[in-house]
């Protein structure tokens, strides 16, 4: 059954549309997706905020200023020099050719004599024709000039590059220090693939802005503005011709931009929704060779293939038309300039050399407007990738601890809910009005289906949440009048997800306590019965782990996480589907660890297999954030109930 | 070059088109300060006899030679576009293609990710690529030898210049390229560095969060921030070099023509208006000599592609039913026997993941497979429908080698509910109908209902048309791996087996699914993988495996009278109190 190529567009163009999910979504890597997309909603705002990451580099900027108006400015003169060494030739090969010089034209040869007089007067009047020597002091005066430019080239990109980089590290810091500080239900509504595009994407457009788009913006505008300066002083009516074809210009960019644009869109929907079916039916391959499928997909694959072929090829002519059309319409304005040129060198004595000068300033008018256009893109993207990194840190942190908050010794960790209401958004309650008590050292477990709101009630004793109904104390005391890292360092936590660090298997146990020896680590991984097959790594304690541990499977990836909440000394402990992947025999064989573990801590509970909870102090069942039964084992299944269905395999946990 | 011949041929014309526009604008761009220069050449020699006229007839030409340029710039963009895009259609066609003939094993070891960056990221960069060679190779490389050639003509001796300055002018910047490159490539790793740490730290937020190691983390990050900045300004530090040392080239080489050219006029012999177009021309020469490096630059990244892209068209599925001997046969019955059968996924990796496997499975048995993780089970039957081939042994279905049967037929008689399985994004219906495109609605609800699906599939809104996400994200668990077990018992196979295909799935459902299969699947052979002692328990016979050898054999009684193993795997999973209560 082969889908139709609409049904495949709808299906896949959504499932990969890089401009909702924003950048690399959803954490898969994805390829697609323009680099830079939006626009900036507040300009003023973020261009003042930006402006405050490099306002303390201000003495450099205004270097870099100065370095700027020298290269360019020396670029122009450069330029301008061959003029009066042209009029000189000129003058030598066609002595009868009158020519009016304009009065810039007069300014720099009597610059040029006045350096002739010098040179004569040191050296002395030699034998060679003077014209050489006029012209070889116009050149000394072109080298001085170019490499004064050059010099300022390089001090300019080298002074700018120290303001981007550090302006950027900066940014990055300020931006990762945030992120430290952002309360769990932040992450919960923004993917990592969302935020690590902050990171990529977005920064990266800044540090381009700040290196090359903002210095190409202000030298176009002076290039811009200088060689306007310079025509109108060699020849008013050329000008005229070359300010005619602005409008043109602008237009017929603005013109063809539209036309490309929209064909790019086209083309990146169809460009997602080939690579979003590759993606998944690759991701599905062994799921399509046991199916005998290939043949399906390959003509889907087709379809979609051949469909984006005709609307790349509509994208590419017209984002590649764009540089011809504009480029040889500067060579019209050209032509004119040099056929009006050469009327007016015979009909009003234009000299040669400036006839030559302005040819040249003519055809590189349209240079700096182009550029100037092209580098406003990058800017927009810029602003709108600080915008967006911008809003990451203007995210209100977790909410600051009371000024009367207190730390104690050790807590003895007697945990009391007091008829707490929890829901993560507003109009949906999570847990409804759940009391439960558990004293010191004892071990309370959760059972219920997922969604029931057993991690819930954990998430909301180390305060990842805050509650809005209720009270929670830990030794009788509200846990928001404690220090906020204080509680946390109580409370040592195995999670639902296991996630390990780009580091050695030691420092990934010691993540628990930074100052535990290697021998409390290696204890600890005794404990939780993952010494045996860390020996049995390559380079033991100090294999490093890559990739979230890729290279170990996710039982012993359980296993460390058990290691890490033993080094800790916390008295209260949750273990939250802690050994789910572990299979049962091995379950077995580290029940006694697990034991030693719990001992003399507080511990809760959230399990899927019930065999793991059985020998718990108090057993909770519960269903949409509601305790609906409890009690130890026995009386639970004494009670014939949910616990008693459920254990005895009648019901599925949903 | 032969392998990319594949991809141009078809599409030759836009190939040839495309260049020769190109060359049309190129001769353009030597051609219109030629113009000018013949003009002032006129007024140079004989000011009276540049007239007005003259004039405008320059400009008209000029005029005209623009348009042509135009044109061939806008007929370049088209020719271009249109044999690139085709080049890369076509060769992203022959990638899917490939990969759909890959076996698990090619899949194992380019893993899908990978395959998936090739496809897309790569393709796309070498597409970028030719469109960019077709349009810019020639262009720069033109430019700059037409005005060589001009050059040359206008003035040999001044030539002599650019001999010079153009060899300084390529080493300068070949060692800028490549300091510069050696210290980006060292760059990159630190931008790895950096963004693994952040997708660390945000992936294990609560991890952070729990042992209060915010400060800890910012700190690491810091470092590694600076560590970044380092590294990228020693880079950047030598490519700023690039535009000054360029700059600088230009204006020597300009200033040394006009002085050695100046003294030529004045000397005589040479013309002012020659002098100023030879100025032109080496702007020209030397700007397209620093595209061409750049070109040069860029090419390289392409070629990594290319190269990744060759990588995959070149790997051949070392499993192929082309040498199969009973293409024809189908699987009819369901028998199963392996012989002596030892399997390595890695022909390298010394230790085998199954060895010395011999049994037999008549046809419409149910066979257990019980063992723990790694031990093998989920290889063993991965040779049955040749998912991967055994390296010594045979397989036999129905009496015949694996091997000779065609894969279309071979698989069409198997059916395997993978452990890792994937729902398509599409209608659950669609899904379903993977088993068999042509099946009714009534038979897709029938095998739902033996899959116990049916019932969950109804209390969607939009029943068997619910859209599933893709990987079926909108479905739980169970719900998933019962979907998946439905869409298998559509293709009606005379083999089914469930590699741990009910481990979301509560007791009470997997045992109506049994009980469907034990009384619908008569015909079938089946095989079990479980983690549950439960699961297998009824089967006909029972197989426990550890290291890759089957170490016991029997029924559920025979096993916990005999094996050791098989015992403590039992009441590892039985509460001695309830197995007294029942």
């Amino acid at each position: 059954m082969i889908r139709s190529l609409e049904q495949l567009q709808k299906q896949y163009s959504r499932s990969a549309a890089p401009e909702k999910r924003g950048g690399f979504g959803g954490g898969r890597r994805g390829p697609h997706g323009p680099r830079a997309h939006g626009k900036p909603k507040n300009v003023k705002a973020t261009v003042k905020r930006l402006w405050g990451y490099v306002a303390k580099y201000k003495l450099r900027l205004c270097f870099v200023l100065l370095c700027m108006l020298c290269s360019t400015l020396s670029s122009l003169i450069g330029a301008y020099m061959m003029a009066p060494i042209v009029n000189k030739l000129t003058a030598v090969a066609a002595p009868d050719l009158s020519q009016k010089l304009s009065a810039v034209e007069i300014f720099a040869d009597r610059v040029i004599t006045g350096l002739q007089g010098t040179v004569q007067a040191i050296f002395g009047k030699t034998q060679t024709v003077e014209v050489l020597v006029y012209i070889f002091c116009a050149l000394l005066i072109l080298g001085s000039v170019y490499l004064i430019g050059i010099l300022s080239t390089y001090l300019q990109s080298r002074i700018m590059l120290s303001v981007s980089q550090g302006a950027v590290e900066k940014i990055r810091n300020d931006l990762f220090g945030r992120l430290q500080r952002l309360p769990v239900r932040f992450f919960d509504s923004n993917p990592t693939g969302e935020l690590m595009s902050r990171f990529t994407n977005d920064i990266d457009n800044i540090d381009v802005m700040l290196n090359n788009s903002l210095t190409s913006l202000v030298s176009g505008s002076i290039t811009l503005l200088g060689t306007f300066v310079f025509m109108i002083t060699t020849n008013w009516i050329l000008t005229l011709v070359t300010v005619v074809f602005i409008p043109i210009f602008l237009k017929g960019g603005a013109l063809i931009g539209k036309r490309s644009s929209s064909y790019y869109g086209k083309q990146q929907a169809a460009l997602g929704a080939v690579n979003g079916y590759m993606e998944e039916t690759i991701t599905g391959q062994k799921v399509i060779k046991i199916f005998n499928h290939e043949k399906n997909c390959t003509e889907e694959f087709n379809l979609l293939n051949d469909d984006m072929r005709d609307k790349q090829i509509g994208a590419q002519f017209w984002g590649g038309v764009m540089g011809p059309i504009m480029g040889n319409t500067s060579q019209i304005s050209y032509a004119i300039t040099v056929g009006l040129g050469g009327v007016l060198v015979c009909l009003n004595g234009f000299s040669i050399g400036g006839l030559t000068v302005f040819a040249g300033y003519s055809r590189q008018f349209s240079m700096p407007i182009n550029m100037i256009s092209a580098q406003m893109a990058t800017v927009f993207a810029a602003l709108a990738g600080a915008e967006r990194v911008f809003q990451v840190m203007d995210q209100a942190p977790e909410e600051p601890d009371k000024e009367s908050a207190i730390t104690t010794e050790a807590l003895r960790g007697e945990v009391v809910f007091e008829n707490v209401t929890f829901g993560y958004v507003p109009e949906k309650t999570v847990l409804k009005n759940l009391s439960l008590y558990a004293k010191a050292g004892q071990k309370i477990a959760f059972v219920g289906s997922t969604g029931a709101g057993k991690t819930t009630v954990t998430n909301l004793l180390n305060r990842f949440y805050d509650i809005e109904e209720g009270k929670i104390t830990v030794d009788g005391i509200d846990i928001k009048d404690y220090k906020r890292e204080f509680l946390r360092g109580q409370i040592a936590m195995v999670l639902q997800d296991t996630h390990l660090f780009s580091d050695t298997v030691m420092e990934n146990i010691r993540y628990g306590r930074p100052d535990a020896t290697d021998e409390e680590v290696i204890a600890a991984a005794k404990t939780a019965s993952a010494h045996s097959f860390i020996t049995r790594l390559p380079q033991g304690y100090q294999t490093r782990l890559e990739g979230d541990g890729a290279n170990l499977s996710q039982g012993q990836r359980q296993l460390l996480n058990i290691a890490r909440a033993a080094v800790s000394r916390a008295p209260v402990l949750v273990l939250d589907e802690a050994t789910s992947s572990v299979d049962t025999r091995t379950e077995r064989h580290i029940e006694k660890g697990m034991d030693a573990l719990m001992k003399n801590r507080t511990t809760f509970v959230i399990a899927h297999r019930l065999s793991t909870v059985r020998n718990a102090n108090a057993i909770m069942v519960l269903e949409a954030g509601e305790i609906m039964e409890r009690g130890t084992h026995e009386q639970l299944l004494a009670l014939k109930g949910r616990y008693y269905e459920l254990y005895t395999g009648k019901k599925e946990l949903a | 070059m032969k392998r990319w011949m594949k991809y141009i041929r078809p599409y030759l014309p836009y190939f040839i088109l495309g260049p020769l526009c190109m060359i049309v604008e190129v001769i353009g761009e030597v051609v219109m300060p030629k113009l000018l220069s013949v003009m002032i050449k006129r007024g140079e020699a004989n000011p009276s006899i540049l007239t007005p006229g003259f004039a405008l007839t320059i400009m008209g030409i000029m005029i005209v030679t623009a348009l042509i340029m135009m044109a061939g710039g806008i007929g370049g963009a088209y020719f271009g576009a249109k044999a690139s895009v085709n080049f890369a259609a076509d060769l992203r066609k022959d990638l899917y293609t490939k990969v759909q003939s890959f076996s698990f094993a090619e899949i194992d070891r380019f893993s899908t990710g990978s395959l998936v960056t090739r496809l897309t990221n790569d393709v796309t960069q070498l597409q970028n690529f030719v469109n960019m060679l077709l349009r810019m190779a020639l262009r720069s490389p033109g430019i700059m030898i037409c005005a060589l050639i001009m050059a040359i003509f206008t003035r040999p001796s001044l030539s002599v210049v650019l001999a010079v300055s153009m060899p300084c002018m390529l080493l300068a910047i070949f060692f800028i390229i490549r300091k510069g490159f050696s210290r980006f490539s060292r760059v990159q790793t630190k931008i790895d560095a950096l963004n693994n740490t952040v997708q660390e730290n945000i992936t294990n937020v609560r991890v952070v969060k729990s042992f209060v190691r915010e400060d800890f983390e910012t700190v690491k990050f810091q470092n590694t921030n600076s560590d970044l900045k380092q590294t990228a300004m020693g880079a950047m530090r030598v490519m700023i070099f690039m535009q000054p040392i360029n700059t600088f080239f230009m204006y020597a080489t300009t200033i040394a023509v006009l002085w050695i050219g100046g003294k030529s006029v004045v000397i005589g012999g040479m013309n002012v208006s020659d002098l100023t177009f030879f100025v032109n021309c080496v702007t020209q020469i030397l700007s397209s000599l620093m595209m061409i490096t750049m070109l040069l630059m860029t090419s390289s990244r392409a070629l990594a592609s290319a190269k990744r892209i060759c990588e995959v068209l070149d790997t051949n599925s070392v499993l192929s039913d082309e040498n199969a001997t009973q293409k024809q046969k189908a699987v009819t019955k369901g028998e199963i026997e392996f012989k002596n059968v030892s399997f390595r996924y890695y022909k390298e990796n010394p230790e085998e993941v199954l060895s010395d496997i011999s049994f037999k499975i008549p046809a419409g048995a149910t066979v257990g497979i019980i063992g723990s993780t790694g031990c093998g089970k989920t290889s063993l039957i991965s040779l049955i429908p040749r998912l991967y081939d055994a390296d010594e042994g045979e397989v036999l279905v129905d009496g015949v080698n694996v091997k000779e049967y065609s894969l279309e037929n071979l698989r069409e008689g198997i059916g395997v509910v993978l452990q890792k399985n994937t729902l398509f994004s599409g209608t659950i219906a669609e899904n379903l109908r993977w088993g068999d495109d042509e099946a009714t609605d009534e038979e897709v609800s029938r095998v739902a209902e033996q899959a116990q699906a049916d019932k969950f599939v109804r209390s969607f809104p939009q029943g068997y048309e619910t859209m599933l996400d893709q990987g079926g994200t909108n479905v739980s668990g169970g719900q998933k791996q019962r979907l998946c077990i439905a869409r298998t018992l559509l293709k009606k196979p005379k083999i089914i087996i469930l590699d741990d295909s009910t481990s979301a799935v509560d007791t009470a459902t997997e045992a109506q699914i049994r009980r469907a299969f034990r009384e619908e699947l008569t015909a079938s052979t089946k095989i079990i993988i479980a983690q549950r002692i439960g699961s297998v328990k009824d089967a006909d016979i029972i197989f426990v495996m550890n290291g890759g050898r089957i170490t016991g054999m029997g029924t559920h009684s025979e096993l916990l009278e005999s094996n050791a193993e098989y015992k403590e795997i039992f009441e590892s999973q039985t509460d001695p109190k309830s197995a007294e209560e029942r």
